[in-house]
């Protein structure tokens, strides 16, 4: 069997692969153009614009050059390489990739998953229809998506009789649509699709530039090594098998240089280090770095980062660090988007939670307005809003730096909407505050006041958090810490971190990351072991800042001892005995293991 | 910014499609806690191992999976043992026993071609992967394959297919939602943002991962020789002006008539030579019996 396959679909390493998307709303055109585009450009298979004419004058249907469209779509059904969504034509100077992104707004996932990877956009729009719903749409998420390349296809225009005037009025109104929404199309071309006209060949009278020529004029998107370094943290191995002793932090970079020596800021911890070296595997050493690359480094220094932190070159323009921020967002989920809901913001190697503050502007598609938010974003519509991440995160504004300036949201297991940040917004209280205001309000208390049981047990309770960088010291010392106040006569309790991943967490909230999972079990847990009277020890090392904010806030009413090894309290010199000790007189310095109770 | 016309570096074509795939790879490995990648032997999960090993700088961090027919041409089982053990690789087959043992395959002239593959690597696939079947885990120290004591189901299954290979596989996402059936719903699937891929599942569902789903089949090649990958020596000719150019069992798979003998050959023939213009899998009958172009077998997991 021999079938045809469209013609140098591999990437010939010296000919520049281009990816365009075809947008605009249904039966504008679109299935049309790319059919002129893959004929008039010789792109097509061998013999199958003449198999298709062939087809067409035996069932007595007048030959269309979309039917090649269609034709190459059922081909792939038996089993050949074009697919649904991607064709493949090339020009005097490049291949493209086109990606057909369907009109129907039933489809806008589909719609935004093939956008989102193209680096220009044709948009189509029908003359003798004019602007409609789908053309404001789909150029409001080009926008968004931060395709910035677009050319604009008037089509049909023998429909209107090649008016002029149509065709102005078409651009003025789009224009006027587009810019107040940020986006500037490099063109508008009147064409007929139908037979060719402006797609590849001038047609008679006209003196701009046709769509090909449009296509070929869009450049590659370059200058990410000039801007700001930005790596987010993807991931930190340490595989030990083969004695392998690197720890790797790995990642993209999304732009920016790094070479060997630099030294690095980690947001939103703010851990500092220096570059050691740049690893690859089955390449020779690497002093540098670029954007684009999937690479890892190791530090000088080792510190502990997180997954999800940003790093960034030291003297560069730091990223932005803040829990709150304006954003332009478009929803996709079956259930709108609404206030008091957790969701999962997933930005650059970021997965924090979220929830929606507020909706400033929606986007009203079919009157072409922006109007006063309201409670929430329906399915469909594209929306400014302010948005809270239950932690700090790192970013940038998207028009800084587009690649860590977007982010998805996440409902219910799916992706559910997408936008990009625009302003970085001070935070107010805060999604955990919230939390445990409102949980305070209806917290149900028992017939015994915890003074009642501080007094008659001769001791305060209190949550006591033990951080340092040696997780395993840590937990021997709070064992033991454990066990001298217990050996005095006090209740205390040793809470495990790690039994808390294993059995709470297990399953019970898997759209959030084991982390943020974490912090909250051990907060919610400390409230109810402290109000019952206990001492509670918990070794957590390497927590950060924020992580104890979010334990501190959801232990209120009650409060929160650290207890630093990093800060001088000991060294790693002492033997446990005089470390616990310490840590017990500290105890009665605080008043938590008083000489008498009043 | 403004010096657009700066060279920059690592954005060939086959570099930007590495960097993905490491990604992706680095994603998968991030978000499922079990996690495993089928090898089928062939040229396009063989690129895929590497990939992994590009990713996680040397090591391979999970196991790999190969359904095992009992069909394949031999040198495909000698290949693999040989990388398992060169390269320290957790690997692990499974296999549909009864249907060996009973002989209800193609072979054995019992069931149809179509009817065999789903007995054969759809049902032993799914059974392997959930566990409740075997699973053969080689050890390295004996070189030879023991009863592997972990029956945990993988809920992460990474694979090596390519959008460009036959139509059902153009409409794939790069994570690829399963139910508990192991069905793929092809109508509505998740979208995919930028990089940001779905992640996040319900319990009970599992996930396919497809690293190499922008990869053309000249793109692997040409990955090939530039990472000097080694592949199984079936994809030549030997001299008698015959290879493979997809790699099956031997009952329902046919060399093509082809002179290449190296990889920069089989590059030159499918860019401008004779195979410019043959679809990569008509040497593999199977497809040829399924109008749905395998939709029907890969809804049922077939890979």
């Amino acid at each position: 069997m021999t079938n045809a396959v469209s013609p140098s679909l591999g990437s010939s390493p010296e000919r520049e692969q281009f990816s365009v998307v075809m947008v605009g709303h249904v039966d504008h055109g679109k299935s049309t153009v790319i059919g002129r585009l893959l004929a008039d450009t010789d792109s097509l298979p061998q013999g199958k614009l003449e198999q298709v004419k062939a087809l067409c004058q035996r069932t007595a249907k007048p030959f269309e050059y979309a039917f090649l469209l269609d034709a190459l779509k059922d081909e792939q059904a038996q089993g050949i390489t074009i697919d649904t969504a991607r064709c493949f034509f090339k020009s005097a100077s490049r291949d493209y990739i086109l990606i057909d992104a369907p009109g129907h707004v039933e489809f806008l996932k589909n719609m935004v998953t093939g956008a989102a990877r193209a680096e220009a956009a044709m948009l189509v729009i029908d003359a003798h229809e004019g602007v409609k719903e789908n053309s404001r749409r789909h150029g409001y998420l080009l926008s968004l998506l931060g395709v910035r390349q677009i050319v604009v296809l008037v089509n049909k225009m023998d429909l209107v009789n090649n008016d002029p005037h149509v065709f102005e009025k078409i651009k003025e109104d789009y224009s006027a649509f587009l810019s107040r929404i940020g986006v500037f199309p490099t063109g508008f071309v009147p064409v007929v699709a139908r037979d060719g006209i402006n797609i590849v060949q001038r047609g008679a009278g006209y003196t701009g530039k046709t769509v090909l020529e449009h296509l070929d004029a869009f450049r590659k998107s370059s200058g990410l090594d000039q801007k700001p370094f930005r790596f987010p943290l993807q991931d930190v191995y340490k595989f030990t098998e083969e004695n392998d002793e690197r720890r790797i932090l790995a990642g993209t970079v999304e732009t920016g240089v790094l070479n060997v020596g630099d030294p690095v800021v980690f947001f939103p911890s703010g851990k500092k280090s220096t570059i050691k070296t740049i690893e690859a595997f089955n390449r020779s050493p690497q002093n540098q770095t670029h954007a684009g690359e999937t690479t890892g480094v190791t530090l000088t220094e080792e510190i502990y980062v997180r997954p999800g932190e940003l790093m960034f070159k030291d003297g560069d323009t730091p990223p932005l660090s803040g829990s709150r921020f304006r954003a332009n967002l478009f929803w996709l989920g079956r259930a709108p988007l609404v206030k008091d809901k957790r969701y999962k913001l997933k930005l650059a190697a970021a997965r924090v939670p979220v929830r929606l503050v507020d909706v400033l502007n929606v986007l009203d598609a079919g009157s072409m307005t922006l109007e006063t938010g309201g409670r929430q974003v329906e399915r469909h519509e594209v929306a400014e809003c302010l948005l809270e991440t239950g932690r700090p995160v790192a970013f940038d504004l998207a028009l800084d730096n587009p690649a860590t300036g977007r982010f998805v949201i996440v409902d219910d297991f799916e992706i559910a909407g997408g936008g990009i940040v625009l302003e970085a917004t001070p935070t107010e209280g805060g999604l955990v505050r919230d939390h445990v205001s409102r949980r305070e309000a209806s917290w149900e208390r028992g017939a015994v006041s915890l003074v009642e049981r501080e007094k008659a047990q001769g001791h305060r309770a209190k949550f006591v958090v033990l951080t340092g960088d040696k997780e395993d010291r840590l937990r021997a010392l709070g064992k033991k810490l454990e066990r001298r106040l217990f050996e005095r006569g006090h209740r205390s309790y040793y809470l495990a971190p790690a039994n808390v991943d294993q059995g709470l967490d297990s399953d019970v909230m898997p759209s959030f990351d084991r982390d943020d999972t974490r912090w909250r079990f051990l907060g919610e847990l400390g409230r109810f072991l402290t109000e019952g009277g206990h001492l509670v020890i918990t070794p957590l090392a390497n927590a950060e800042e924020a992580d104890l904010l979010v334990l501190k806030e959801l232990n209120r009413p009650q409060e929160v001892l650290v207890l630093d090894a990093r800060t001088g309290v000991w060294d790693s010199a002492q033997d446990d005995e005089t470390v616990v000790s310490r840590w017990v007189s500290l105890l009665r310095e605080r008043d938590i293991l008083p000489d008498f109770m009043i | 910014m403004g010096k657009s016309d700066q060279k920059e570096v690592g954005v060939d074509p086959l570099s930007k499609l590495e960097a993905r795939s490491v990604h992706i790879l680095r994603e998968a490995y991030r978000e499922f806690k079990n996690l495993c990648m089928l090898w089928s032997i062939g040229k396009d999960s063989t690129v895929l191992l590497w990939l992994a090993r590009r990713a996680f700088f040397g090591h391979v961090p999970f196991p790999l999976v190969h359904i095992d027919t009992h069909f394949k041409i031999p040198e495909m089982i000698s290949y693999r043992d040989r990388l398992a053990l060169d390269w320290k690789l957790t690997m692990v087959y499974g296999e549909n026993a009864k249907a060996l043992a009973e002989g209800t395959t193609f072979p054995a002239g019992r069931v149809d071609r179509l009817t065999c593959c789903r007995l054969l690597k759809s049902e032993a696939l799914k059974h392997t992967l959930s566990g409740e079947w075997p699973r053969y885990r080689m050890n390295h120290k004996t070189g030879r394959y023991d009863l592997d004591e972990n029956r945990e189901p993988y809920t992460g299954v990474i694979a090596g297919v390519r959008a460009d290979e036959e139509g059902s596989r153009s409409k794939e996402r790069t994570f690829s939602p399963r139910d508990r059936q192991n069905e793929w719903d092809v109508g509505d699937q998740p979208p995919e943002l930028w990089n940001q891929y779905k992640t996040d599942f319900a319990p009970g569902t599992h996930v396919r991962v497809h690293p190499l789903l922008d990869w053309t089949e000249t793109n692997i090649w040409e990955y090939i020789e530039r990472e000097n990958i080694p592949v199984v020596s079936l994809y030549f000719d030997q001299g008698n002006g015959t290879r493979y150019r997809s790699l099956g069992c031997y009952p329902c798979t046919t060399p093509i008539s082809s002179p290449a003998r190296t990889v920069k050959e089989i590059i030159e023939e499918l860019k401008s030579g004779r195979l410019s213009n043959v679809a990569e899998r008509s040497g593999r009958a199977q497809d040829k019996e399924d109008g749905g172009g395998l939709e029907t077998l890969r809804r049922e997991g077939y890979m």
